[in-house]
């Protein structure tokens, strides 16, 4: 579960600095509906670089993005507990 | 006689082009017929007014920005065509550089009171007929605004309808029934091409909008059939990461503004099987150098030191281009000469040499491009070295999956014996929020972290290259 919370505490950081109403947090949510924008998505990428030492977009994972929120900490999961 | 576009539109009411009258530029809110605008006027008729002057263009509308553009080119002595997000802050500058003494707008206006008393004339998206229009034979400036300075002030660059569309060697056959989209700003060089392709070939386009949703957006390409659609590399990832990717099926993906890695052309290949991928080099001031369509990046090494319509040659690492599309040069007496003496411009991007092609990789004078725009890291310092606490800062670009790079901040704070460690968050964040109040959201570092010294180099100069 710490890169789930990992993940939803820097996207509320990112998200609160705009002051908006915003959508609850849910797996099925689109990034982009999230409201988050593709820079806010590039910083959280970045951040979370820096928190969990892992970027898992940097290979190939830009083959299938990831759509929705579950999608996205699905991949950061992937690569932070591999099987 | 000089074409401009002024005088071309009036042919766009003969039968040659009725006979496809369908021909139409869409933005969010309005369609409009491309052959009303043969004997119409978005200006309310005012258009010979502004013969001769220099015209500031600001408009929030991006359709409204179009129709004026067509309307004054050959008209107007030189038309600056602001992008949306130019701000108050610069445009005194830009008025008194490029001597302003009239004004375009959509009553979005920001504020042009530094301009005196000029004619203000209004634009919009809704067309008045007109009976005698002026058809322009002057050469009229247009002027760009490209991503500037440390001080984040943009350099105004001269161009003509000439220069903007000169023919590149490889730019491929677009064939029937073209329906152009863009995520670009049509004000933007990338976006300003993709508007003049449409409009001068025969086209229709899709033009975009800043306020809109990319699903709203992908929503309206599909309704409108886009058959060419262009972007940046950031653009089209966003894109990919959007639900909606695959509603729509371009024959053309043309991608440009920054450097168009393997993945991403992979990726748009497997997303669209039917589709050319393209990528094509271009900046405000070295115009287009050339189109690559094979689907691999970087660029086919013979294409260096070919004579012919554009001359590409490497020098000190970095790419040089001599054409027709290259911009005159700049307005304003600080900003140095475009070219060199031999007509060559230096584009500050570091080309390197392997196997039969030449891969891009990055930008000299640590110009970070963030999502094709250009940031100069010293700016961002300046700001940050503002608050009071901080001794000195380098900002550095790194590397992003997402928009090729981000910037991210060091930052040494002046001693200070009462600091507890618990305090530096705290700092952080006010630094943080200084750049937010100061600066566009792409120049705000995505990260800022507080270190004890910076690298220093040999020469004295902190040490900008990430490893």
């Amino acid at each position: 579960m710490r890169v789930r919370e990992a993940i939803l505490a820097h996207v509320e950081a990112i998200r609160g600095s705009k002051g908006n109403a915003l959508p609850p947090l849910t797996d099925d949510l689109a990034l982009l509906d999230s409201g988050l924008d593709s820079l806010s998505i590039a910083v959280l990428v970045t951040r979370l670089e820096d928190a969990l030492g892992i970027d898992p977009f940097t290979d190939s994972a830009l083959t299938s993005p990831p759509v929705t929120l579950g999608e996205f900490i699905g991949v950061y999961e992937r690569v932070a507990q591999p099987h | 006689m000089n074409a401009s576009l002024s005088r071309i539109k009036s042919a766009w009411s003969t039968p040659e082009y009725l006979a496809s009258r369908d021909r139409q530029l869409w933005s969010r809110e309005a369609g409009i017929r491309i052959c009303d605008l043969a004997a119409a006027t978005s200006l309310g008729g005012r258009a010979s007014e502004l013969a001769g002057r220099s015209v500031l263009l600001v408009a929030h509308d991006q359709l409204a920005a179009a129709l004026a553009l067509i309307e004054l080119d050959g008209v107007a002595g030189r038309i600056v065509v602001c992008p949306p997000d130019v701000g108050n802050k610069h445009l005194g500058s830009i008025i008194e550089t490029a001597a302003v003494n009239a004004v375009v707008s959509d009553g979005h206006s920001p504020d042009v009171s530094g301009a005196g008393h000029i004619p203000h004339v209004i634009c919009n998206t809704s067309l008045v007929p007109i009976e005698a229009e002026p058809q322009g034979e002057a050469t009229t400036e247009w002027i760009l605004l490209s991503s500037g300075t440390s001080s984040g002030m943009p350099k105004l660059v001269v161009h003509t309808l000439a220069s903007l569309i000169a023919p590149v060697r490889s730019s491929p056959d677009p064939g029937p029934l073209v329906v152009w989209g863009t995520f670009y700003d049509i004000r933007r060089y990338g976006g300003l091409q993709i508007f003049l392709r449409a409009i001068l070939g025969k086209g229709s386009m899709v033009l975009s909008s800043a306020e809109e949703s990319v699903a709203d957006h992908l929503t309206r390409l599909r309704e409108h059939a886009v058959t060419h659609l262009s972007g940046t590399p950031s653009h089209w990832r966003r894109l990919l990461m959007s639900s909606g990717a695959g509603v729509i099926a371009p024959r053309y993906i043309r991608l440009s503004g920054e450097i168009a890695d393997q993945p991403i052309l992979d990726t748009l290949q497997a997303t669209y099987p039917e589709s050319v991928v393209g990528h094509a080099f271009a900046s405000t001031e070295a115009g287009v150098a050339f189109e690559v369509n094979d689907g691999v990046a970087g660029f086919p090494a013979h294409f260096l030191g070919q004579r012919g319509s554009v001359e590409m040659k490497v020098v000190d690492q970095s790419l040089r281009i001599r054409s027709d599309r290259t911009a005159l040069r700049y307005l304003g007496d600080q900003n140095g000469e475009i070219a060199d003496r031999d007509g060559f411009v230096d584009t500050g991007d570091i080309v390197e040499h392997r196997g039969n092609r030449y891969h891009f990789l990055g930008r000299r004078n640590g110009v970070v491009n963030i999502g094709g725009m250009k940031v100069h890291p010293e700016e961002i310092e300046a700001i940050i070295n503002s608050h009071p606490r901080v001794a000195v800062s380098v900002v550095k670009p790194r590397r992003n999956p997402i928009l090729g790079a981000v910037v991210s901040a060091e930052v040494v704070l002046k001693p200070e014996q009462s600091d507890a460690p618990s305090a530096s968050g705290k700092i952080e964040e006010e630094i943080l929020n200084l750049c937010r109040q100061a600066l566009p959201p792409h120049k705000v570092p995505a990260t800022l972290h507080l270190v004890p010294a910076l690298d220093i180099a040999d020469a004295g100069k902190i040490v900008r290259h990430n490893a």
